[in-house]
């Protein structure tokens, strides 16, 4: 029987030939990963477990990103727990305030994450790697202690769902109208506990950063990882940008799926996800009547620089609506300046809108932008769950960058096409 | 070891944000994650549950975050057990490691009612609704899993293998 990608790089971690569907497997780890919120709670697992090293100083990554510049006294705690931590095991990836940006988007670009690595992270968005040809998953603190401590993880072998990406894109529809219809398709249990894996002639039409964003919302399906295939485009990102040598998996012909999702990339339209279930899919042209009160542009999802070009190429020369709050974010400190060095920033605060500086602040409702009750927002984030950015009657709508500034300029939820 | 108790039911889809608000995720405290357990979608919970309770969900129970505090705060909330129709990947695991003890039983998940008192025999598997007679049985972890359990959780069973 066949492999697929994923459990090629699972097999090829824990040390046999072939592995299938449903196998337990213990396996090693090229990656440990946690925030803010993540990491204290696997500090003291780890402490109180007697443990007083690290299994690999530089295969451990702290990145301090939710709760930062820090909102409270409580998370200023938690940091500093964090920035001790890191300090006493010499953890060499460990990103504070200055340098760091939001986990996904951070790793990636520096390199640190690449194909064939097997990665657990304490932030279910760590699904997100699977774009670089990664096995990547999200974990909870425990797991990483573990990790931290040993450099293993136990592990159920994925059984896999196809996605078959025909046609092409056509901008401004992307990644995020890609991996919201394919939810929407599936529901938010569709792919539980298995591997979806991007396949087909579509793929090539993807850029690295539509690939990070289809990846980063698996878990939105429930999955346990996404991934691509490592082709052309992944490697000519990976070059020069990847701080190892890279492994590039392939899918056996005969590998098995429990089922094949099509998606015909010329038929997609821009996607937006009502509340309060990413599977609640609608196109963006139906939703005129819903008027909006904020739109927040950034997160793991949709905060690298081609979703800063997406929104400045929709709000350049012009204003936000009355009445509407615009709260952009880029996610990393290089998609911070590359926005000033090319004038982005500039275009959105005479838009209208506010740029901060990396963090995942109003995503989980942390800070940055918290909603009142019934205010509406549409949201380049991942979760439009009961009360995930601010009052339990609040609602979020997820779209994409384009639907998003769009949206602001209207006040109502807009087909980017259509402004 | 055995569990019994009233229920409190919930639907599919229980997310972890509703568990616990990531508002109150600046804390590791279980007693203070545990006094906004579920307060999102039942204001009452944390008034009404009492140590031993059980908890039931449908589908894709614990869906979303990573967080960890989600299992901690229904643990330290009181709940001896969740069962549901299925679980999110994540909070399985978290559950496990920490100690909460899961069962995936659909039919269980179905015919048991708000309020209804529930024992659970784990060595078995069997759920008994002792208010209307039903037993189910749910499927029993993997061995692998259970050698985890039976350490106390994830750390100290890579404690015994050191």
């Amino acid at each position: 029987m066949g492999m697929t990608m994923t459990q090629k790089i699972l097999a090829a971690h824990c040390g046999e030939e072939s592995v299938k569907a449903g196998q337990l497997i213990n396996a090693k780890l090229d990656i440990v990963l946690g925030n803010d919120i993540t990491t204290p709670v696997a500090i003291n697992e780890f402490e109180k477990a007697g443990f007083d090293s690290v299994f690999d100083n530089t295969r451990v990554n702290i990145v301090l990103d939710h709760f930062v510049p820090n909102k409270d006294i409580k998370s200023a705690q938690q940091s500093k727990q964090c920035r001790d931590f890191a300090n006493k095991y010499d953890i060499l990836n460990f990103y504070d305030v200055g340098t760091m940006g939001i986990e996904h988007a951070l790793l990636p670009e520096k390199g640190i994450v690449t194909g064939g690595d097997c990665i657990i992270g304490a932030d279910s968005h760590t699904c997100t790697y699977g774009a670089v040809g990664a096995f990547s998953t999200g974990v909870g603190s425990t797991d990483m202690a573990a990790g931290m401590a040993t450099g293993m993880a136990w592990f159920k072998v994925p059984a896999a769902i196809k996605v078959e990406l025909k046609g092409s894109i056509h901008r401004p529809v992307s990644g995020k109208d890609v991996i919201l219809h394919l939810i929407g398709e599936i529901g938010v249990s569709g792919a539980l506990y298995r591997s979806l894996e991007f396949v087909g002639e579509g793929v090539k039409s993807l850029t690295m950063d539509d690939r990070l964003c289809i990846c980063n919302m698996a878990i939105e399906a429930g999955a346990k990882n996404g991934i691509f295939p490592v082709d052309e485009t992944c490697e000519a990102y990976l070059k020069g940008r990847s701080q190892r040598p890279w492994v590039k998996y392939e899918a056996d012909a005969d590998a098995e799926y429990e089922r094949t999702v099509v998606i015909d990339l010329d038929a997609l339209e821009p996607t937006v996800s009502y509340p309060h279930l990413p599977e609640n899919t609608h196109a963006a042209k139906e939703g005129v009547d819903i008027a909006i009160d904020q739109v927040v542009i950034g997160s793991c999802t949709n905060g690298r620089i081609e979703d800063m070009e997406a929104a400045y190429n929709i709000l350049k020369g012009r204003h936000i609506a009355k009445g509407v709050r615009g709260i952009i974010i880029p996610a990393t400190m290089a998609v911070y300046k590359e926005c000033l060095l090319r004038g982005y920033t500039e275009a959105f605060i005479d838009a209208g809108c506010i740029v901060s500086t990396p963090t995942c602040g109003p995503c989980l409702g942390g800070y940055m932008g918290i909603l009142a009750d019934h205010e509406r927002c549409v949201s380049t984030t991942n979760r439009n769950f009961v009360g995930r950015m601010g009052h339990v009657t609040s609602e979020i709508y997820l779209a994409s960058p384009a639907t998003a500034a769009a949206s602001a300029l209207t006040g109502h939820i807009t087909d980017p096409r259509e402004v | 070891m055995n569990a019994k108790g009233p229920v409190f039911k919930y639907g599919d889809n229980i997310d972890t944000d509703v568990i616990i608000p990531a508002r109150y995720l600046n804390t590791q405290s279980p007693a203070e994650l545990a006094a906004h357990c579920m307060e999102d979608i039942d204001k009452t919970f944390v008034t009404r549950v009492k140590a031993g309770d059980i908890m039931v969900g449908g589908e894709n129970f614990g869906c979303g975050s990573s967080r960890e505090h989600a299992p901690v705060a229904i643990k330290a909330a009181g709940i001896s057990c969740v069962i549901a129709k299925s679980f999110a990947r994540i909070f399985y695991r978290n559950a496990i490691n920490i100690g909460l003890p899961i069962l995936e039983c659909p039919a269980a998940s179905e015919a048991i009612s708000e309020g209804d008192v529930v024992s659970i025999d784990f060595d078995t598997g069997i759920i008994t609704d002792e208010t209307t007679g039903q037993t189910f049985e749910a499927a029993p972890f993997p061995p692998f899993i259970q050698n985890i359990i039976r350490a106390g959780g994830l750390m100290k069973s890579i404690q015994e293998a050191k």
